[in-house]
């Protein structure tokens, strides 16, 4: 890599971290290319607070923050935003909920006030609440409707059985239905606080004035026992495959997803995973999968591999859309696939290809705010340090090709996989 | 987002088009060729999107599989995508590694073969593509609302393709549409990012120009004649959600009521955002989003027109709220028509139009590849001087373009109006 290439990389030198006295962590770098600035980040109020009946509610909350404050009504909120061309939303996971917004530069202040006010003093008023409802039970009926969503939903069901990641984030019509808008007022109560969260601004600004404006915005905000997430439960191996159809009449094509449990972001294993993967089913026209599913056998438009690691255990799943009627050959040739990647090791070409692949790719994927701002996102999550990036060459050129089989052996068991299809 | 560029003729008519960019290692290189779903008869609907397909399935030098394994190694991105009026690839890569997207693409503007078992493959690849499309309501509903709105002109197919064509062109068929579109007077070259102009063009001189003039592609696509008198559809299929598309005819790209159209689509569904590769914002302050939304008739709506080479469509889309019928919600949708078209609108929402546009312009200026997009985009409806200018000719806009637009454009008897009738567990 060339010095021109690494003082275009993020690292101890341009990036900006403070803590501020209330916990929230803000993190910048400048970028004068364009007029605008990307805010981003997140905070400790994710689904694992919902209560099973209530499936959804952590969805809900963050989806209403913006439907109306103590000074601000939603039509009010979102003419603010829209009149100056920025946008902000919410949305839920698992373990936090986040944010992202963007605007020129000159606008930044409004956009961290909205952004500030949105989470501070959210005030769930009922008509907006009621509309908001409607807008996630129509979510959900599209949902149903929906081979991949469906598909997504009982893979997770099924590889994490008896445990929060099989819950969809999103909840069900009747945990939905039953949310009332004194538990919104409650979460918002219970959860929500400057303790554990992350914001990002990268942009036209200068790291100084960015912090400046973010402790005006949000500096001030305390909350006295802001309550502390739930442990996560242990996962239960899976003891054998286990396969299951969610049928949806009228469809011309089914969602096909196998896979397994994948390794978590912090775990060593996680950069050979990552790379056994790109094999697999990313590099080039998919992969090892896009190969053999769609270019060979040319049973599918879309045939790859994923690999989806955070703060617990992840997933590793092979996805394709098929005809109805070639499920089954499309599934056997995955198998057969996920075999040959667990006997023997990948090649020497396959895994420098790839890590050539990793190296080369990481400026683009970096060119925009938005790209910087995923960055440095993932660098406190998991706490990678400031110089990771600059690093990460190193990082992906260590890995063996022995390492890879390693993981692929730890994490893939053909005998023992989740295996859901969606369709008629 | 408007850095000096230079634009050069080779002598075999390809139009290039340079803009060094410094602010990122990144070089994003573009050939678009000006063939699409309006060159297409009946019974080879879809063959230009097939024939992208094709490209990328080798030739001698670049046999398939070497060539995306060669691109993804160096750390680049490519991609293609078929459109109405043109087919356009791109490579993205690290900047010191650009030549090998320069010479595959002259490579592949020549010199793929089209193996009747790549064909053969293909095929099923992209019946697969249909189905999956198929899937979507609103893909449906959209396809029945496009073929209504046009008789004659070839605009009346999606660019996928009906599915008879799909199962029946042969390999001549796709070779053939190849060597008439894909010649070097039929494309445009873009390429923006890390590099020196002269050294630039000087290796596109020399890797381009040796591929000869073509004969000039015969245009099949043949004038809409008005509409005379308002359509309404049905489309039934699996689910339980309602939705309506409502669909105007549009002036052309070139059209100079396409900007205060375009000042009149963000004030009624919010601004459409025309970047490729950058998102849009939200339209919760719309005209459309408060009469049918905030009202609770619908659940969403969103409006957006293309850009054009021929006159298209202006398509409103909304998914209908479970307690409401869509009549209700075409009357409610009518109401706001008539609005625009009677009342002027103020002076701040136009100016709002303004600022949307500029700060979506500024979005899109984060990001190379979208630069060199927009410099071969403009050019296949236009041409890239209406990139350069479009924010100053939207600032020119006045109420009073923007009413008599409305009254022209927006009239109920050059409409189609389709509704997606859910069949919510009955059998069709």
């Amino acid at each position: 890599m060339t010095d021109k290439h690494n003082s275009a990389l993020p690292g101890p030198n341009d990036i900006y971290r403070e803590v501020l006295p209330n916990g929230i962590t803000v993190l910048t770098r400048s970028n004068f290319n364009s007029p605008s600035v990307v805010v981003s980040g997140y905070f400790d109020a994710g689904a694992l607070f919902d209560p099973d009946s209530k499936l959804g509610l952590a969805d809900f909350v963050t989806s209403a923050l913006m439907r109306g404050t103590k000074k601000r009504t939603f039509d009010k909120i979102y003419n603010e935003l829209e009149s100056i061309g920025a946008s902000l939303g919410f949305s839920s996971g698992v373990h936090k909920s986040g944010f992202n917004g963007r605007s020129l530069a000159e606008d930044l202040p409004l956009l961290l006030n909205l952004l500030a006010e949105s989470l501070m003093a959210p005030t769930f008023p009922k008509t907006e609440v009621e509309k908001l409802r409607a807008q996630l039970l129509t979510g959900l009926d599209i949902r149903a409707q929906d081979t991949s969503d469906m598909a997504s939903m009982v893979f997770d069901e099924i590889l994490f059985k008896d445990h929060p990641y099989s819950r969809p984030e999103d909840g069900h019509p009747e945990t939905v239905k039953r949310i009332k808008q004194d538990d919104l007022v409650k979460f918002h109560r219970e959860y929500f606080g400057p303790r554990g969260m992350v914001i990002v601004v990268v942009g036209a600004v200068k790291a100084e004035e960015a912090v400046k404006q973010v402790k005006r915005a949000l500096g001030g905000w305390q909350v006295k026992g802001q309550k502390e997430a739930p442990e996560l439960p242990p996962l239960k191996p899976m003891k054998k495959t286990v396969k299951r159809h969610h049928r949806i009449n009228g469809k011309s094509q089914s969602d096909l997803i196998i896979g397994t449990v994948g390794p978590k972001r912090r775990d060593p294993e996680f950069m050979p995973a990552m790379l056994g993967n790109n094999i697999l089913g990313q590099f080039g026209l998919m992969g090892r999968i896009g190969d053999v599913v769609r270019e060979k056998a040319g049973l599918a438009y879309y045939a790859g591999s994923s690999l989806s690691a955070g703060l617990g255990p992840g997933s590793w799943e092979v996805s394709a859309g098929v005809n109805p009627k070639n499920v089954q050959k499309a599934s056997e040739l995955i198998v057969s696939e996920l075999k040959r990647f667990v006997d023997d090791s990948v090649t020497a070409e396959e895994l420098k290809d790839s890590q050539e692949n990793f190296v080369g790719r990481l400026p683009l994927s970096l060119e925009s705010n938005g790209g910087i701002a995923n960055a440095l996102l993932n660098i406190e999550r998991f706490d990678l340090g400031l110089d990771y990036y600059q690093r990460y060459e190193n990082i992906v050129r260590d890995v063996s090709r022995d390492d890879v089989l390693k993981v692929a052996r730890k994490f893939i068991d053909t005998e023992r996989l989740a295996i859901a299809t969606a369709g008629p | 987002m408007t850095n000096s560029h230079t634009e050069v003729t080779l002598s075999n008519g390809l139009k290039v088009l340079l803009k060094e960019i410094h602010t990122a290692p990144i070089i994003s290189s573009w050939v678009w060729y000006r063939v699409g779903s309006r060159d297409e008869v009946q019974g080879r609907t879809g063959i230009s999107h097939w024939v992208e397909h094709m490209q990328f399935k080798g030739t001698p030098q670049f046999p398939a599989n070497v060539l995306d394994k060669a691109i993804s190694r160096e750390g680049g991105v490519w991609n293609a995508m078929t459109y109405l009026d043109w087919t356009a690839y791109y490579e993205t890569m690290p900047a010191d590694k650009i030549d090998l997207g320069l010479r595959l693409e002259s490579d592949r503007m020549v010199n793929s073969q089209f193996k009747p078992e790549e064909v053969a493959s293909e095929r099923t690849v992209i019946i697969s593509e249909r189905e999956g499309s198929e899937n979507e309501p609103l893909f449906m509903l959209g396809e029945a609302v496009q073929q209504t709105a046009f008789r004659v002109h070839p605009y009346h197919h999606e660019v996928i393709g009906d599915m008879a064509d799909l199962r029946t062109m042969t390999r001549d068929d796709l070779y053939n549409h190849y060597r008439e579109f894909y010649v070097p007077n039929n494309a445009v070259m873009a390429v923006a990012g890390d590099f020196e102009m002269d050294k630039m063009l000087a290796r596109i001189r020399e890797l381009f120009e040796p591929i000869p003039v073509g004969k000039e592609p015969a245009r099949v696509a043949r004038e809409e004649l008005p509409q005379n008198g308002e359509v309404r559809l049905s489309v039934e299929g699996p689910g339980a959600t309602s939705y309506v598309q409502v669909c105007y005819r549009f002036p052309a790209a070139s059209h100079p009521d396409f900007y205060p159209l375009t000042v009149l689509d963000s004030l009624l569904a919010g601004p459409s955002n025309l970047n490729m590769f950058s998102g849009g914002i939200s339209n919760k302050t719309s005209r459309l989003y408060r009469a049918l939304v905030d009202k609770e008739l619908a659940v969403s709506v969103h409006g957006g027109a293309q850009a054009t080479v021929d006159p298209f469509l202006y398509g409103i889309t909304m998914t209908i709220h479970p307690k409401r019928k869509p009549e209700e919600v075409i009357a409610a949708l009518d109401r706001e028509i008539q609005r625009v078209q009677e009342e002027k609108a103020s002076k701040e929402e136009i100016a709002r139009a303004i600022k949307q546009a500029r700060a979506l312009f500024a979005y899109g200026s984060e990001n190379i590849t979208n630069q060199a997009f927009w410099m071969g985009y403009a050019e296949m409806f236009a041409n890239y001087e209406w990139f350069q200018t479009y924010l100053d000719k939207l600032a020119k806009v006045t109420a009073k373009d923007i009413q008599r637009v409305a009254n022209e454009y927006f009239k109920p008897q050059s409409r189609v109006v389709g509704t997606y009738v859910p069949l919510d567990g009955r059998v069709k």
